[in-house]
């Protein structure tokens, strides 16, 4: 809403204020203020000038010497180039010496040879805003009206000193939509009174009744709650005097003819949106108010054609639709420079209604914008009489005795009750009884005093308020927020703390940086073709497609985390950082509905991934490239970390998406058997090539079943007092027997008194053969209350030996 | 006889002045003093002598021996001395080469400020509380005073799955599903997490950012209470010199709301452009929780009060960090998240 200074001062007394200050104070009350802009941009020295003379310039095609008279002694020879000046026009005229807007400055000058004493101005040149000029004023100089007195400064004329502050609303306060509710709400502020227009219902009747011309019926009363009409006979459509104009500019509204102007001017006044339909293209005194049938159309005013379905509200004359009720009249009624008689509406639709279809044609206007809040229903016969009023003074027109209207629910008064006690428990203030009573007084909202509370009627004005609370906030943007003391809550403690999986998700963040690993955070939304590539952790499930996805690459959530890494990667890779180790801890989305009825499954996931070197190369070391066993190692380090290393197992099942040879998935031993975690791998060598990257290495985890099995409790473990016996085993092997197996066959053997196992070297050769491959396992026995005697180790141990020649043919190397 | 031990004493003396090396050092000390040496040679004649002259020259061979022995112990230091200059010499290094980093990876910049403010929250006595990304619309919406015909509601602006499922557009959704699951006990939570709007990506906008809400019910929550309680939050988190300045403004989930600004982090409160000349940095949507949602949530408004808060992470990380576009935070550039790898 933009607001003139000058306009408002018409209802509200602030000649000890100015614009600025005006503003600070609105802003402190709550309303925001984007801007408060200075209307005259620099205009000195222009004055209103009557062009007595016009002539081709002798040598400029396009130019002509003008003879002005500008009020001064001598007349002006003013060289001008605009194609529509004129003999008989007044214009504005920048005097010698003036310096416009844009910081030309007016000299004497000789033009091909002609002298020029002043320049004749275009409203761009005054610093106007143009747009809202008829087009040959947009492209030529500005055009003054024939009764403009020769002589005035032309910032008087278009009154442009004077400041548009510009209202930010939010939608609550939609009472601000107008020139009123903005008086209301500086007068609660400043504590003063508000000056309404003085309207005489009653003007230069001819005698006629407006029953005898129109009649009203609401049809569809779920959608129109009021619906009023007056008629004006004999009105001269022609453009508004300048007053009207200035002001419709300065709130960005652009003038067209006197009727239509009032019709915007009113509405700017009281917030009400007002049509004016010409009488005389109505088939018959009807005006019926219903809902349109499905098929209709109907040409608006701006002559698009627009389909029209029964959730609009038409207005019609009771044959044809003239108007779509609340958005914008119908070409078919438009009142032209021909129109005599007006059928004048004010009405209340429904909001919703409004707004759904100001929405569903696409065409939002200042009345729809004004009816989808719920206009003032107070406001409908005071704008209409305003308006009629205006019609009869600046128009010529005969305004008919009475309102026709038709009216589905009188309003009824919103009276609220207060406890005073409440507001300051509420607010945590001391106010007395008569500071919260002197607030409704500066609001103009009525009360009773009940002693322990109030009662208080509601303006309807201000349809925001509703319940105690709202009457609360009122007090406390009066009173001022920042008079609210600052106190900290009392009562009871809480201990604040973190859950489980919150305690676990910091751990991880944790251990992966400090082990040189990146976090991202990546987009939840994905291309469909993302969804298909690691599938085995949404097995049996479906992605999620949005209804409405701003584009394809964005159109379905996520049901892996690791296309994101690989694509942030690829970002990477191709801005020279090659070697990439990140994570991402997040969600990942699927569902088991083929139509979603129910909310999807979130599955909160950790995803990594190693690219590149592990060590990039410096002066005293040799670049070492990630292998899959830094990121198993990194997994090894979680479970260890999490106290779960015990219950994974990693399985080489070929989960889809990775290098078939590479990969495993990764099982959690749970109660009710395993659980699969995740899966590990080096990605398709074929999914490399696509994403431009070397070998990559990625892995990606159910994050729920951790936070069930993750042990926190650390239990110490008495320190050994007897001495270890460590014996190395090397074995030659089929080359693919996992070496996991061997481990856990010798720690099956060994039993209780293995203390560590651990493999030290694999080596594969021609010496042994290409399908073999040695294995060299260090093994420590200790027993934790005595010695172990060489026997006990050696019995042991040539178990050891002995189940792994048993079970996987394994020669021992010598 | 003891001549020749003064003999000898000058003439090894004599010698010793000469040497220039441990091993003719070594010869030197084999040669006078070793167990066949000149000195052992003489003493053998000892045995000739009468038993007054015997401790006589007894003493005059042991001062001998250890005139002898002191200036070959004394050389013997130097020996040492210099082999262990020039050991060390040898073993000079470059301190200037670079040492091994250790790897050190980054927590997220959005994450960090996220965490830093849970830990003030939680410090005050606050629980973390998360809810579902895909929401439904009863909690993202209605159950928050925002009913089906509500502008805020439109298609244009949310990303819904069917009608009735949308990705949440705040994180408010948990503080109703917080206060249904609590059954009118008191609340202190603060609820981080995704959020998605249908909004064009640009310098300060994204289609998925976070946001961190607070909601705290009690009896008798005041509105001075959650000034206090702001006041605190931003002097912890910007620093002590921190004020608040809350400006009236509108929620549907609140009344009275209002928004929340913080002194200018880059001018503290002087002006300048970051704060476009005011001082104030708007951080915080806030306000008493709106009896409707009480209701909704199962508090009686009557015997319940509360204030609700919210604020968005990215903008906090951008202004905290100076970060100048909301996108670096998605792009996940290494050269950026690398920066935030430190305290």
């Amino acid at each position: 809403m933009k607001v003139s200074y000058q306009w408002l001062t018409d209802y509200i007394d602030l000649h000890d204020h100015t614009a600025n200050q005006v503003a600070d104070k609105i802003r402190d009350a709550g309303i925001e203020i984007d801007v408060v802009e200075d209307r005259n941009k620099g205009v000195n020295k222009v004055v209103v000038g009557y062009v007595e003379s016009k002539e081709k310039h002798p040598d400029a095609d396009k130019l002509n010497v003008c003879i002005v008279d500008a009020g001064l002694e001598e007349k002006l020879q003013i060289v001008c180039g605009a194609k529509n000046v004129d003999a008989g026009q007044k214009v504005p005229v920048a005097l010698v010496g003036a310096v416009m807007p844009g910081g030309m400055e007016i000299k004497k000058a000789k033009l091909r040879g002609v002298a020029s004493h002043g320049m004749i101005c275009s409203a761009k040149e005054l610093g106007l805003n143009d747009k809202l000029l008829p087009k040959e004023l947009q492209e030529g100089i500005l055009v003054l009206p024939q009764d403009t007195e020769i002589g005035t400064p032309i910032v008087d004329v278009l009154a442009i000193n004077d400041h548009v502050l510009e209202l930010d609303l939010t939608p609550n306060r939609s009472d601000c939509l107008s020139m009123l509710g903005v008086a209301y709400e500086v007068a609660a502020i400043l504590g003063r009174e508000v000056k309404l227009p003085q309207v005489q219902a009653e003007v230069s009747t001819n005698g006629e009744a407006a029953k005898d011309k129109v009649k009203v019926n609401i049809t569809d009363k779920a959608l129109c709650h009021h619906y009023t009409a007056r008629y004006i006979s004999g009105v001269k459509v022609s453009a508004s005097p300048l007053w009207l104009q200035n002001r419709l500019m300065a709130a960005g509204v652009r003038p067209i003819n006197n009727i239509v102007d009032i019709t915007n001017y009113v509405m700017l006044e009281y917030g009400q949106p007002l049509h004016a339909f010409d009488a005389d293209k109505l088939a018959g005194g009807q005006i019926d108010v219903r809902s349109a049938r499905n098929g209709e159309v109907m040409v608006t005013l701006d002559d698009q054609e627009r389909k029209l379905d029964p959730s609009m509200l038409l207005i019609t004359d009771g044959e044809k639709p003239i108007a779509i009720a609340g958005v914008m009249g119908g070409a078919n009624s438009e009142v032209t420079e021909t129109t005599v008689n007006i059928v004048l509406e004010s009405a209340k639709f429904d909001g919703g209604s409004v707004r759904k279809t100001s929405r569903h044609l696409g065409l939002r206007s200042e009345a729809s914008i004004r009816f989808e809040k719920e206009v003032n229903p107070e406001a409908v016969i005071p704008a209409i009489n305003r308006a009629a009023e205006l019609m009869a003074a600046l128009a010529g027109g005969a305004v008919a005795q009475g309102i026709v209207q038709a009216i589905v629910t009188e309003p009824q008064a919103t009276v609220v009750k207060l406890s005073l006690a409440k507001v300051n428990r509420y607010l945590g203030t001391t106010l007395a009884t008569d500071e919260i009573k002197a607030i409704f007084d500066r609001l103009q909202f009525a009360y009773d005093d009940q002693g322990e509370s109030v009662l208080v009627t509601v303006p309807k004005r201000r349809g925001d308020i509703t319940q105690d609370v709202d009457l609360i906030e009122e007090i406390a943007r009066l009173y001022g927020y920042e008079n609210i003391p600052t106190t900290l809550i009392e009562g009871s403690t809480t201990p604040g703390g973190f859950t489980k999986s919150q305690r676990i998700r910091r751990e991880l963040r944790q251990l992966l940086t400090d082990n040189g690993i990146h976090e991202v955070i990546s987009y939840s939304f994905t291309h469909p073709s993302q969804t298909e590539i690691f599938g085995s952790l949404t097995d049996g499930l479906r992605p999620v497609p949005l209804a409405m996805p701003m584009s394809e690459e964005r159109s379905v959530l996520r049901t892996s985390i690791v296309p994101n890494l690989l694509d942030i990667a690829t970002y990477n890779r191709n801005r020279k950082t090659d070697d990439v180790a990140i994570f991402e801890i997040a969600n990942i989305y699927a569902t088991q509905e083929s139509e979603l009825t129910t909310l999807p499954q979130e599955q909160p996931m950790l995803a990594l991934l190693l690219t590149g070197h592990a060590q990039s190369a410096q002066w005293n070391q040799k670049p070492v490239a990630y292998d899959f066993y830094d990121l198993k190692g990194v997994l090894e380090t979680v479970f260890t970390s999490l106290g779960v290393a015990e219950q994974i197992r990693f399985v080489a099942d070929q989960p889809k998406g990775y290098h078939p040879g590479r990969s495993a998935s990764i099982y959690l031993a749970a109660e009710a058997g395993d659980v699969l975690l995740g899966t590990i791998g080096q990605i398709h060598p074929e999914l490399q090539r696509e994403k431009d990257l070397g070998d990559t290495y990625v892995a990606e985890l159910r994050l729920a079943p951790l936070y069930d099995a993750a042990d926190f409790a650390i239990t110490y473990k008495t320190l050994p007092r007897f001495p270890a016996v460590q014996r190395d085993i090397a074995v030659v092997v089929a080359s693919d027997v996992p070496v996991g197996q061997l481990v856990e066959a010798a720690k099956e053997e060994a039993a209780d008194l293995l203390e560590a196992i651990q493999v030290f070297d694999v080596f594969v050769g021609e010496k042994l053969g290409l399908d073999k491959k040695s294995v060299a396992i260090s093994l420590v026995y200790r027993h934790a209350e005595r010695t172990l005697t060489d026997e006990e180790v050696t019995e042991a141990h040539g178990k050891v030996v002995a189940r792994l020649e048993q079970s996987f043919h394994a020669e021992l190397r010598k | 006889m003891k001549n020749r031990l003064e003999q000898l004493k000058a003439s090894a003396l004599s010698a010793l002045t000469e040497v220039i090396e441990p091993q003719h050092l070594q010869d030197l000390r084999v040669k006078y003093l070793g167990k066949k040496g000149e000195l052992t040679e003489i003493l053998r004649g000892m045995g000739a002598l009468s038993a007054e002259e015997r401790p006589v020259i007894g003493q005059v061979a042991n001062d001998v021996r250890g005139a002898i022995e002191e200036v070959i112990e004394r050389l013997q230091d130097k020996f040492q001395q210099e082999e262990t200059a020039k050991r060390l010499q040898a073993e000079t290094i470059d301190v200037t080469l670079p040492g091994k980093p250790m790897a050190r990876g980054a927590v997220h910049p959005l994450q960090k400020v996220i965490t830093e403010i849970e830990d003030i929250f939680v410090g005050m006595g606050y629980r973390v509380a998360e809810g579902p990304e895909v929401e439904s619309d009863y909690f993202n919406f209605e159950a928050l005073n925002l009913p089906k015909n509500h502008p805020a509601r439109d298609m244009q602006d949310s990303f819904y799955v069917t009608d009735e499922i949308l990705m949440r557009t705040q994180t408010s959704p948990v503080q109703v599903r917080t206060m249904q699951a609590m059954n009118g006990e008191p609340i202190k939570i603060i609820c981080p997490g995704k959020v998605y709007r249908r909004d064009d990506d640009d310098a300060t906008h994204s289609f998925q950012f976070y946001q961190i809400e607070g909601l705290v019910i009690d009896k008798n929550i005041r509105m001075s209470d959650l000034k206090g309680t702001l006041l605190q939050f931003a002097q912890q988190m910007f620093g002590k010199d921190m004020q608040i300045l809350l400006r009236p403004s509108f929620f549907p989930f609140t009344e009275p709301s209002a928004e929340v600004d913080v002194t200018c982090v880059h001018c503290g409160g002087q002006g300048c452009r970051i704060c476009k000349h005011t001082g104030w940095l708007e951080i915080l949507g806030s306000g008493m929780v709106h009896p409707e949602v009480l209701r909704m949530g199962g508090y009686d408004p009557e015997e319940y009060s509360g204030f609700a808060f919210g604020m968005g992470a990215d903008r906090i990380a951008m202004l905290k960090y100076g970060i100048d576009d909301i996108r670096h935070l998605y792009t996940n550039d290494l050269r950026f998240l690398q920066q935030f790898g430190r305290m």
